[in-house]
Protein backbone atom coordinates (compact mmCIF):
# COMPACT_ATOMS: atom_id res chain seq x y z
CA UNK A 1 0.00 0.00 0.00
CA UNK A 2 1.03 3.80 -0.52
CA UNK A 3 2.94 5.38 2.48
CA UNK A 4 0.86 7.22 4.72
CA UNK A 5 3.04 10.26 4.91
CA UNK A 6 3.88 10.61 1.26
CA UNK A 7 0.86 10.29 -1.82
CA UNK A 8 1.59 9.04 -4.52
CA UNK A 9 0.45 11.48 -7.40
CA UNK A 10 0.32 10.76 -11.32
CA UNK A 11 -0.36 13.02 -14.15
CA UNK A 12 -1.77 12.57 -17.29
CA UNK A 13 -2.46 13.90 -20.22
CA UNK A 14 -5.80 13.46 -22.00
CA UNK A 15 -5.63 13.69 -26.14
CA UNK A 16 -8.49 15.26 -27.63
CA UNK A 17 -10.79 13.93 -30.51
CA UNK A 18 -8.25 10.53 -30.18
CA UNK A 19 -11.04 7.96 -29.02
CA UNK A 20 -8.63 5.03 -29.84
CA UNK A 21 -6.20 6.68 -26.75
CA UNK A 22 -9.06 7.75 -24.39
CA UNK A 23 -9.12 4.76 -21.71
CA UNK A 24 -5.46 4.77 -21.25
CA UNK A 25 -5.30 7.13 -18.45
CA UNK A 26 -7.78 5.02 -16.25
CA UNK A 27 -6.09 1.58 -17.38
CA UNK A 28 -2.93 3.19 -16.25
CA UNK A 29 -4.19 3.93 -12.94
CA UNK A 30 -6.21 0.81 -12.97
CA UNK A 31 -3.16 -1.26 -12.94
CA UNK A 32 -1.40 0.49 -10.61
CA UNK A 33 -3.90 0.47 -7.61
CA UNK A 34 -4.14 -3.25 -8.14
CA UNK A 35 -0.22 -3.66 -8.11
CA UNK A 36 -0.37 -1.75 -4.81
CA UNK A 37 -2.88 -4.25 -3.28
CA UNK A 38 -5.96 -1.82 -3.02
CA UNK A 39 -9.24 -3.72 -2.38
CA UNK A 40 -10.82 -4.54 -5.72
CA UNK A 41 -13.91 -2.72 -5.30
CA UNK A 42 -12.45 0.28 -4.55
CA UNK A 43 -9.83 0.16 -8.05
CA UNK A 44 -12.98 -0.58 -9.71
CA UNK A 45 -14.78 2.60 -8.73
CA UNK A 46 -12.18 4.89 -9.12
CA UNK A 47 -11.29 3.20 -12.54
CA UNK A 48 -14.75 3.36 -13.80
CA UNK A 49 -15.57 7.32 -12.73
CA UNK A 50 -11.52 8.18 -14.34
CA UNK A 51 -12.30 6.25 -17.22
CA UNK A 52 -16.05 7.86 -17.76
CA UNK A 53 -14.01 11.35 -17.61
CA UNK A 54 -11.66 10.30 -20.00
CA UNK A 55 -13.83 10.06 -22.59
CA UNK A 56 -15.87 13.39 -21.26
CA UNK A 57 -12.30 15.19 -22.47
CA UNK A 58 -11.77 13.39 -25.34
CA UNK A 59 -15.99 13.98 -26.29
CA UNK A 60 -16.72 16.95 -25.35
CA UNK A 61 -13.46 19.26 -24.14
CA UNK A 62 -11.00 19.04 -27.02
CA UNK A 63 -8.65 16.83 -24.77
CA UNK A 64 -7.52 17.64 -20.82
CA UNK A 65 -5.82 17.15 -18.28
CA UNK A 66 -5.86 14.41 -15.21
CA UNK A 67 -3.68 14.93 -11.93
CA UNK A 68 -4.57 11.60 -9.21
CA UNK A 69 -3.54 11.32 -5.72
CA UNK A 70 -3.25 7.87 -3.86
CA UNK A 71 -2.99 7.33 -0.15
CA UNK A 72 -4.14 4.07 1.48
CA UNK A 73 -6.98 6.02 2.60
CA UNK A 74 -8.54 7.39 -0.58
CA UNK A 75 -7.81 8.08 -3.95
CA UNK A 76 -8.37 11.72 -5.52
CA UNK A 77 -9.08 12.57 -8.96
CA UNK A 78 -8.74 15.97 -10.47
CA UNK A 79 -9.66 16.44 -13.90
CA UNK A 80 -9.93 19.92 -15.61
CA UNK A 81 -10.19 21.39 -19.27
CA UNK A 82 -10.39 24.25 -21.33
CA UNK A 83 -13.21 23.18 -23.34
CA UNK A 84 -16.50 24.62 -24.17
CA UNK A 85 -17.90 24.61 -20.54
CA UNK A 86 -21.47 23.29 -19.48
CA UNK A 87 -24.27 25.71 -19.20
CA UNK A 88 -26.80 23.95 -17.03
CA UNK A 89 -24.78 21.80 -15.01
CA UNK A 90 -28.32 19.79 -12.98
CA UNK A 91 -29.32 18.97 -17.02
CA UNK A 92 -25.92 17.66 -17.40
CA UNK A 93 -25.88 15.72 -14.43
CA UNK A 94 -29.15 14.00 -15.01
CA UNK A 95 -28.99 10.58 -16.64
CA UNK A 96 -29.79 10.46 -20.29
CA UNK A 97 -29.20 14.11 -21.01
CA UNK A 98 -26.86 14.65 -23.61
CA UNK A 99 -24.98 16.61 -25.95
CA UNK A 100 -22.94 13.98 -28.00
CA UNK A 101 -23.42 14.05 -31.49
CA UNK A 102 -24.36 11.09 -32.91
CA UNK A 103 -20.84 10.20 -34.58
CA UNK A 104 -19.62 9.52 -30.63
CA UNK A 105 -23.25 7.48 -29.80
CA UNK A 106 -22.33 5.61 -32.54
CA UNK A 107 -19.13 4.88 -30.77
CA UNK A 108 -20.55 3.23 -27.83
CA UNK A 109 -21.22 6.60 -25.64
CA UNK A 110 -23.11 9.74 -25.36
CA UNK A 111 -25.63 8.35 -23.31
CA UNK A 112 -26.15 10.56 -21.29
CA UNK A 113 -24.44 8.16 -18.11
CA UNK A 114 -21.30 10.00 -17.85
CA UNK A 115 -21.20 12.34 -15.00
CA UNK A 116 -24.09 10.01 -13.40
CA UNK A 117 -21.88 7.40 -13.86
CA UNK A 118 -18.94 9.39 -12.09
CA UNK A 119 -20.76 10.91 -9.63
CA UNK A 120 -22.61 7.49 -8.75
CA UNK A 121 -18.78 5.47 -8.51
CA UNK A 122 -17.48 7.95 -6.14
CA UNK A 123 -18.14 9.28 -2.67
CA UNK A 124 -16.64 12.61 -3.20
CA UNK A 125 -17.82 14.47 -6.66
CA UNK A 126 -17.22 18.41 -7.25
CA UNK A 127 -17.96 19.74 -10.78
CA UNK A 128 -17.63 23.60 -11.70
CA UNK A 129 -17.60 24.82 -14.95
CA UNK A 130 -17.05 28.25 -16.54
CA UNK A 131 -18.89 28.47 -20.68
CA UNK A 132 -16.31 29.70 -22.81
CA UNK A 133 -13.45 28.87 -20.12
CA UNK A 134 -13.58 25.09 -19.00
CA UNK A 135 -14.65 22.37 -16.56
CA UNK A 136 -13.18 21.35 -13.78
CA UNK A 137 -14.06 17.92 -11.78
CA UNK A 138 -12.54 17.15 -8.42
CA UNK A 139 -13.79 13.32 -7.00
CA UNK A 140 -12.53 11.27 -4.59
CA UNK A 141 -12.99 7.01 -3.88
CA UNK A 142 -12.66 6.50 -0.37
CA UNK A 143 -10.46 3.26 0.21
CA UNK A 144 -12.32 1.37 3.25
CA UNK B 1 -19.69 -22.72 -18.51
CA UNK B 2 -16.55 -22.18 -19.45
CA UNK B 3 -15.45 -19.89 -22.55
CA UNK B 4 -14.82 -23.24 -24.13
CA UNK B 5 -19.06 -23.36 -24.03
CA UNK B 6 -19.79 -20.37 -25.44
CA UNK B 7 -17.42 -21.18 -28.39
CA UNK B 8 -19.43 -24.18 -29.39
CA UNK B 9 -22.72 -22.83 -28.26
CA UNK B 10 -22.43 -19.79 -30.50
CA UNK B 11 -20.46 -21.65 -33.17
CA UNK B 12 -17.96 -18.87 -32.73
CA UNK B 13 -14.32 -18.36 -34.05
CA UNK B 14 -11.87 -17.62 -31.44
CA UNK B 15 -9.58 -14.58 -31.82
CA UNK B 16 -7.26 -14.32 -29.61
CA UNK B 17 -5.33 -17.86 -29.48
CA UNK B 18 -4.13 -17.61 -26.28
CA UNK B 19 -7.65 -17.45 -24.38
CA UNK B 20 -7.63 -19.48 -21.46
CA UNK B 21 -10.88 -21.50 -22.71
CA UNK B 22 -11.08 -23.04 -19.26
CA UNK B 23 -12.16 -19.92 -17.26
CA UNK B 24 -15.56 -19.91 -15.70
CA UNK B 25 -18.53 -17.79 -16.79
CA UNK B 26 -21.43 -17.45 -14.88
CA UNK B 27 -23.43 -14.20 -16.32
CA UNK B 28 -23.28 -11.75 -19.10
CA UNK B 29 -24.48 -8.64 -20.60
CA UNK B 30 -25.42 -7.66 -24.13
CA UNK B 31 -25.35 -4.34 -25.21
CA UNK B 32 -23.76 -1.66 -27.61
CA UNK B 33 -24.20 1.25 -25.44
CA UNK B 34 -20.89 0.99 -23.06
CA UNK B 35 -21.99 3.73 -20.53
CA UNK B 36 -24.90 1.29 -19.73
CA UNK B 37 -22.17 -1.52 -19.27
CA UNK B 38 -20.22 0.70 -16.64
CA UNK B 39 -23.55 1.94 -15.45
CA UNK B 40 -25.51 -1.08 -15.04
CA UNK B 41 -23.08 -3.96 -14.92
CA UNK B 42 -22.31 -6.03 -11.98
CA UNK B 43 -19.38 -8.70 -11.69
CA UNK B 44 -20.18 -9.86 -15.22
CA UNK B 45 -17.80 -11.97 -17.16
CA UNK B 46 -19.25 -11.81 -20.85
CA UNK B 47 -19.68 -8.89 -22.84
CA UNK B 48 -21.81 -9.24 -25.82
CA UNK B 49 -21.63 -6.64 -28.15
CA UNK B 50 -22.27 -5.28 -31.89
CA UNK B 51 -20.11 -2.55 -31.22
CA UNK B 52 -16.57 -2.37 -32.84
CA UNK B 53 -13.56 -0.40 -31.32
CA UNK B 54 -10.94 0.15 -28.92
CA UNK B 55 -13.45 1.14 -25.98
CA UNK B 56 -15.50 -2.29 -25.78
CA UNK B 57 -12.31 -4.11 -24.67
CA UNK B 58 -11.16 -1.13 -22.07
CA UNK B 59 -14.91 -1.16 -21.13
CA UNK B 60 -14.51 -5.06 -20.43
CA UNK B 61 -11.06 -4.59 -18.89
CA UNK B 62 -12.58 -1.58 -16.55
CA UNK B 63 -15.65 -3.96 -15.16
CA UNK B 64 -13.31 -7.41 -15.37
CA UNK B 65 -14.81 -8.75 -18.04
CA UNK B 66 -12.96 -11.72 -19.38
CA UNK B 67 -14.67 -12.59 -22.48
CA UNK B 68 -16.04 -10.12 -25.56
CA UNK B 69 -18.33 -11.70 -28.19
CA UNK B 70 -18.68 -9.22 -31.39
CA UNK B 71 -22.22 -10.71 -32.98
CA UNK B 72 -22.96 -10.36 -36.44
CA UNK B 73 -19.72 -11.46 -37.65
CA UNK B 74 -18.31 -8.36 -36.47
CA UNK B 75 -14.02 -9.11 -36.74
CA UNK B 76 -12.07 -6.77 -34.14
CA UNK B 77 -9.15 -5.03 -36.23
CA UNK B 78 -5.90 -5.84 -34.86
CA UNK B 79 -4.91 -3.43 -31.98
CA UNK B 80 -7.93 -3.87 -30.59
CA UNK B 81 -7.44 -7.83 -30.69
CA UNK B 82 -3.80 -6.68 -29.08
CA UNK B 83 -5.38 -4.82 -26.46
CA UNK B 84 -7.63 -7.46 -25.68
CA UNK B 85 -4.62 -10.42 -25.47
CA UNK B 86 -2.74 -7.91 -22.94
CA UNK B 87 -5.65 -7.64 -21.31
CA UNK B 88 -6.08 -11.32 -21.08
CA UNK B 89 -9.66 -11.01 -22.62
CA UNK B 90 -10.65 -13.57 -24.88
CA UNK B 91 -12.22 -12.52 -27.47
CA UNK B 92 -15.09 -14.57 -29.84
CA UNK B 93 -16.80 -13.86 -33.22
CA UNK B 94 -20.02 -14.98 -34.03
CA UNK B 95 -22.04 -15.22 -36.95
CA UNK B 96 -25.63 -14.61 -35.15
CA UNK B 97 -27.43 -11.42 -34.27
CA UNK B 98 -27.11 -10.07 -31.01
CA UNK B 99 -30.77 -11.14 -30.20
CA UNK B 100 -29.88 -14.77 -31.28
CA UNK B 101 -26.47 -15.12 -29.62
CA UNK B 102 -28.08 -14.12 -26.22
CA UNK B 103 -30.63 -16.30 -26.42
CA UNK B 104 -28.51 -19.28 -26.62
CA UNK B 105 -26.57 -18.25 -23.97
CA UNK B 106 -29.36 -17.80 -21.47
CA UNK B 107 -31.19 -21.00 -22.75
CA UNK B 108 -27.55 -23.12 -21.84
CA UNK B 109 -27.65 -21.52 -18.36
CA UNK B 110 -25.95 -18.01 -18.32
CA UNK B 111 -27.91 -15.47 -16.49
CA UNK B 112 -27.83 -11.50 -16.48
CA UNK B 113 -26.19 -11.07 -13.22
CA UNK B 114 -27.31 -8.61 -10.44
CA UNK B 115 -27.85 -5.12 -11.66
CA UNK B 116 -25.73 -2.26 -10.06
CA UNK B 117 -26.62 -0.47 -7.41
CA UNK B 118 -24.11 2.05 -7.47
CA UNK B 119 -21.43 -0.12 -5.46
Amino acid sequence: MASESEPICLHYEVPGNDFTRAGEASADLKARLKALGFPSAAVRRAAIALYEGEINLAIHAHGGHINVSVTPQRIDMLLWDEGPGIADIPLAMSEGYSTAPDEVRSLGFGAGMGLPNMKKYTDEFELTSTVGVGTRIAMAVYVS
Amino acid sequence: MKINDILSILDARLLTPNADLTRDVHTACGSDMMSDVLAFVKDQSVLVTGLNNPQVVRTADMMDMICIVFVRGKEPDAGILALAQEREIAVLCTRHTMFTACGLLYAHGLRGGVGSDGE
